[in-house]
């Protein structure tokens, strides 16, 4: 290995990797600046103004529906974590199991399924369920059954990754002293591994917070969540106080990433995230 | 693995293994038996398939007309064929734009990589429909790229970018750039350099160097971004429907339209059912190389 420091990288390549990142952000850091436009035409600058977000306060069906996205987020990113590190420790830890092909399948696949195909499938399950079981009422339990589905996954390869690479022998050493497995393993690998569960809790709430498809199949009538809302309102046209509210929600994401890139970096940095973006 | 273990194993083991077997395998096998039931004016909205006859006789009432609809109406096949060559293109054009990128950020100095992922990371967590209505901002008749080319005389009329196949275009390549940089970096990062310095050594010109030994080496992460790209487009929903017309018509929104539109379940599954069957090659390459990947 070179030393890093040592290396240049060629003007031509680092021109294109700007190029990309003022694509990814120039539509973001417009839609904030919108945000303060204190005139609702797009195409007019009418000074600055804060007024958009003052009348996000006062919209009852936004504050509905964000409180709902928040239960459902929490509900979703508790239940997907406790699922998810126990799938990635069965994975890690039990070379051998009926099912492990299996397992294996279903924790990837979530991943790169569409959307549409998840809502799709996951409400006539629930219809189904309903017509045999008389559970669950489509509403908020579906949406958090449905978010803990695809977000176990992202548990699941996150932790699988720090755990691979924790080392068994102080396990195996606290085993040798009398201590029993679970015993062992609630103590030494559990604080190890602690980083990746509390970042990986983080991103399934964003994810949550994020989901629009597969809610909008698997909600029912009654109940809608924020994104939900979100998009019949930029269906009509576009409206300032949606330009507002999506300006606090980026800023409060662009907070819970930040803090689950610094939580894992703060252990062990580059490995871990090495492993979680390769498997993305 | 020491003994004592494996009666507690089944208790780490059974409760993801069971949930994900009912909420994500078994609806795969309902949307398959629905999608061979019709539809009927009731709640739920489909006739059963399998059912006893009042004689206690099991009866299995398979319709193949949702497949056969699929084959005679030319908007599914349209709907296909256009989600597939859309999300082929934006891949293909990620993968310009992305590889570049990536290796721009592999070969810059270990303490700048952690930044620049962190850059490349934000927004791919950030909320998919916002970015989408943050697009739109940008590219509509009215928005920030036509007020910027009118106001520097460049253009003289609106460009008209919205409802077209570019905007479509546009979306899946900004929605979709992190999954293709992401993979992409996570392969080059890992490159022994030794061999790009012995390939120098020995008289290999650096674009030589590039095709015989960088190319190569990454492909695991070529075909894992472009899976992690290709894939979701092809079922994209948001993006045709905020920034598409009525031409840009593409699968998911078929499959959307169908159940809140027509309220037609069975067709719906079939749609959903073929969609997957279509997809079947691409998720299987990518479970493939992502295995290997974890397992090296």
């Amino acid at each position: 290995m070179t030393d890093g420091s040592e290396r240049r990288v060629p003007p031509l390549l680092l021109s294109v990797l700007l190029f990309g990142v003022a694509l990814l952000y120039l539509p973001i850091l417009v839609l904030i600046a919108y945000s303060f436009n204190a005139s609702p035409l797009v195409n007019v600058w009418g000074g600055f103004s804060t007024a958009w977000y003052g009348q996000l306060i006062h919209n009852r069906q936004l504050l509905q529906a964000g409180l709902l996205s928040l239960q459902v987020a929490v509900s979703a990113a508790s239940g997907a974590v406790v699922l998810g590190t126990l799938a990635a420790i069965a994975l890690v830890r039990f070379a051998r199991f009926p099912g492990r092909l299996l397992l294996t399948g279903m924790v990837n696949a979530p991943l790169v399924m569409p959307e549409v195909i998840t809502g799709t499938t996951q409400l006539l399950l629930f219809v189904s369920m309903m017509q045999l079981i008389a559970w669950p009422h489509r509403g908020f339990t579906t949406i958090v059954l449905s978010h803990i589905t695809f977000c176990t996954a992202y548990v699941t390869v996150t932790v699988q990754s720090r755990l691979q690479s924790a080392d068994r022998s102080l396990e195996e050493a606290a085993m040798d002293l009398g201590a029993s497995p679970a015993r062992a393993f609630i103590e030494i690998t559990l604080p190890i591994i602690a980083p990746a569960i509390v970042s990986s809790w983080l991103l399934c709430f964003t994810l949550s917070l994020d989901d629009l498809v597969i809610s909008s199949f698997v909600a029912g009538p009654g109940a809608s969540t924020l994104p939900m809302v979100i998009y019949s309102k930029v269906k009509l046209g576009v409206s300032p106080d949606v330009n507002a509210l999506a300006s606090l929600i980026v800023c409060a994401v662009g907070v819970c990433i930040i803090g689950a890139g610094w939580l894992m970096a703060r252990s062990d940095r580059r490995r871990a995230l090495e492993v979680q973006l390769a498997n993305r | 693995m020491k003994p004592t273990w494996r009666p507690g194993r089944w208790l780490i083991i059974l409760p993801p293994l069971l949930f994900l077997l009912i909420f994500f395998l078994i609806p795969f096998a309902i949307a398959l038996k629905i999608s061979f039931a019709e539809a009927a004016p009731r709640v739920p909205p489909f006739t059963d398939v399998i059912y006893f006859t009042p004689d206690h006789h099991l009866h299995l009432a398979l319709s193949l007309a949702n497949y056969r609809y699929l084959l005679t109406d030319e908007v599914y096949g349209v709907a296909y064929l256009y989600s597939l060559r859309t999300a082929f293109f934006s891949t293909l054009i990620c993968l310009a734009l992305g590889y570049p990128m990536a290796y721009a950020i592999a070969r810059s100095p270990k303490s700048m990589q952690g930044l620049w992922l962190l850059i490349i990371m934000l927004p791919f967590w950030t909320s998919f429909l916002l970015r989408v209505y943050a697009l739109e901002g940008i590219i509509r008749d009215n928005g920030f790229l036509n007020s910027a080319l009118l106001h520097l005389g460049l253009i003289s009329h609106p460009l008209r970018i919205m409802r077209t196949t570019l905007a479509v275009y546009l979306g899946i390549i900004y929605s979709y750039l992190p999954f293709m940089v992401l993979p992409l970096f996570a392969t080059l990062e890992k490159l022994d350099h030794t061999l790009l310095e012995a390939a120098n050594d020995l008289g290999s010109r650096p674009a030589r160097a590039f095709l015989d030994i960088t190319l190569p080496l990454s492909l695991p992460g070529v075909i894992a971004g472009s899976m992690l790209v290709f894939i979701p487009a092809v079922g994209e929903f948001v993006i045709p429907s905020l920034l598409g017309g009525p031409n840009q018509l593409m699968i998911g929104r078929v499959l959307w339209d169908e159940f809140f539109g027509n309220h037609d379940w069975p067709v719906a599954s079939a749609v959903a059912i073929a969609f997957l069957l279509l997809l079947a090659g691409p998720i299987a390459i990518y479970q493939y190389y992502n295995v290997r990947q974890i397992e090296a």
